[in-house]
């Protein structure tokens, strides 16, 4: 580890093993940015670069990051998806200038014209033995040890991962094997997907109080109106957290399961989101299709770090891939499916669902805005430190969805692999 | 086509911007059919043929549902939002629609009185008329700035 990146390492943590309250410092100092790049994104974790949808053909390719570095994933001959930053191995030009699109499966930086195959090896190298008997490149030159930087990469049941750890163990470990997270992950994508479209939110604001959101079921209900008044997530309904290796965790409900003493004291707690008399002048908004899984789970929200959710809200399927910028800027990136076996009733269900979710999502915009808040908030209070003891004060499986606990389990594997 | 149906084009649109701008969203679905499209979609679903819109509404019931949303339920920053439009071409007349486009800027202003760029993009609009009135029955904002800042609540 690079002993220079040392960021954060005077900040007011708790002692080792706490994850109830952490330093506010970790979401706006540039040395901590700094240390996450080489320690999380450059360290054992999987990172989600796409769909494998994305590139269906041999020689497709997309752009995106790991972290914030530029990486670029390849579908090959061989049929497999190959991924390597995105950074020519002669003097550090992008390659790949482009946001996604289709080749011969040989890829060309621009600069000097030295090109790369799929998997990212250097296959030409222009004048590398001289012109009209002058120049080239020295005897030993050897292309085969010039590859580009290549990731490990990793097609888990059509959602595409890639790490620098060549010697971490696999997705399916890393969500936790037969865990329930896993589950859930394997249930969404249980039959091919087809892309339905995306749409990009640049928040100003550290990744991390993204991450949070994520994993908390307890702001549903309470900041979301959509949520709470039309019943489609409340904290009293049927549903639960679960954690697989501390920071990937999942929570889900059913809706149409509330319970009715809870429901008795969310009326009695006169909660801004909770109007009885709101309602909608065209109800086709969530007119929707039931049992698309076979059971009874109508929200699902899996973050999967440090890179993804994976949510399905009544029929809507979305992954939002987590791009930081910036100690006080990340990017959203969203990628709407739905199913190659989708009819054409269920496609419009889906898009006019959509509604519900993205950048102008009546329920998700307002994730943006409670992340913008927190970040304009907390300019210097470095030392001073939130606190996160909803459902308790240590990370667990819960059967309810009055919890913090996800947040918990979150910063318990942060520290872990920060060294904080 | 008519320089008649340009200018009727055009002031449709400049009343529609003003609309939007003067906080006047209540009258926002008027300008369009009961039966309308609207839809806010990126430029890069538009030009791969992707249907997925980040605002979507197929009847002046959903327009008024979003209004509702944003004056009643949704969290988002105060900001104000100035159009500037242009380049107004009609492109199609066919029995009683006009096919037109014209290419907008919005400019968004939060509390700090800081002035940005927020999405800039083009109108594709079918438009007919009602009881003498010009009216969209398709509006399709196709916008270049698909990087959206934290979120769009505010209609295009």
């Amino acid at each position: 580890m690079d002993a220079r990146v040392t960021g954060g390492m005077d900040l007011n943590w708790p002692e080792p093993g706490v994850c109830d309250a952490v330093p506010y410092g970790v979401f706006n100092e540039r040395e901590v940015y700094d240390r996450e790049m080489e320690r999380i994104y450059q360290g054992p974790t999987w990172n989600f670069l796409g769909l494998a949808v994305e590139v269906p053909n041999a020689g497709d390719y997309k752009s995106t990051f790991i972290g914030d570095i530029p990486v670029v994933m390849t579908r090959d001959d061989d049929g497999n998806i190959y991924a390597w930053e995105n950074r020519c191995a002669h003097r550090g030009a992008l390659v790949i200038r482009d946001s996604c699109g289709s080749s011969d499966g040989s890829h060309t930086c621009v600069y000097h014209q030295w090109s790369f195959n799929n998997k990212g090896d250097l296959i030409g190298v222009p004048f590398r033995r001289g012109l009209g008997g002058n120049g080239g490149m020295p005897d030993d030159f050897d292309m085969k040890e010039n590859p580009v930087r290549k990731i490990r990469t990793e097609d888990y049941k059509g959602a595409v991962f890639g790490t620098f750890d060549w010697d971490m163990g696999d997705v399916d470990s890393y969500l936790g094997g037969d865990s329930v997270v896993n589950g859930h992950v394997k249930r969404i994508f249980n039959r091919p997907v087809k892309v339905l479209g995306h749409a990009r939110q640049y928040i100003d604001s550290n990744w991390k109080f993204y991450a949070e959101n994520t994993k908390d079921p307890y702001h549903a209900s309470l900041l979301h109106l959509f949520h709470m008044t039309f019943g489609l997530y409340r904290s009293s309904q049927t549903g639960g957290v679960r954690l697989s290796n501390d920071w990937n965790s999942v929570l889900f409900s059913e809706s149409g399961t509330d319970d009715e003493k809870a429901m008795e004291e969310i009326d009695d707690a006169h909660l801004r989101t909770f109007q009885s008399d709101y309602s909608l002048e065209d109800m086709s908004l969530l007119a929707g299709r039931a049992g698309e899984w076979n059971d009874n789970t109508t929200l699902v929200i899996l973050s999967i770090m440090p890179s993804l959710v994976i949510q399905q809200i009544q029929n809507t399927l979305a992954v939002r891939q987590i791009l930081p910028k910036s100690e006080s800027e990340f990017e959203l990136v969203w990628t709407f499916f739905g199913y190659e076996d989708d009819d054409e009733e269920l496609t419009n269900i889906r898009l006019k669902q959509i509604n519900l979710i993205g950048p102008a999502g009546m329920i998700s915009m307002e994730d943006g805005e409670s992340s913008v808040i927190c970040q304009q908030a907390i300019s210097r209070s470095r030392n001073a430190r939130n606190v996160l003891q909803m459902g308790g004060r240590t990370p667990e499986d819960q059967d309810h969805l009055v919890t913090e606990s996800t947040i918990r389990g979150f910063w318990k594997k942060y520290r872990e692999l920060m060294a904080y | 086509m008519s320089y008649e149906s340009l200018l009727e084009v055009t002031d449709l649109i400049n009343e529609y911007v003003a609309c939007i701008d003067d906080d006047d969203l209540e009258r926002w679905p008027d300008f369009f059919t009961e039966q309308c499209i609207y839809r806010v979609i990126p430029r890069e679903n538009a030009d791969a043929g992707l249907p997925v819109a980040v605002m979507y509404c197929d009847s002046q019931g959903m327009l008024r549902d979003r209004i509702v949303a944003l004056r009643n339920a949704n969290i988002y920053a105060p900001h104000f939002y100035r159009h500037l439009v242009s380049n107004t071409r009609i492109v199609g007349e066919s029995g009683d629609e006009i096919k037109a486009q014209t290419n907008y800027a919005v400019f968004q202003t939060l509390l700090d009185g800081e002035t940005k760029v927020y999405n800039v993009g083009k109108y594709e609009d079918t438009i007919v008329r009602v009881d003498g009135k010009l009216r969209f029955k398709e509006k399709l904002c196709i916008f270049d700035t698909y990087r959206i800042q934290t979120l769009m609540v505010t209609p295009i």
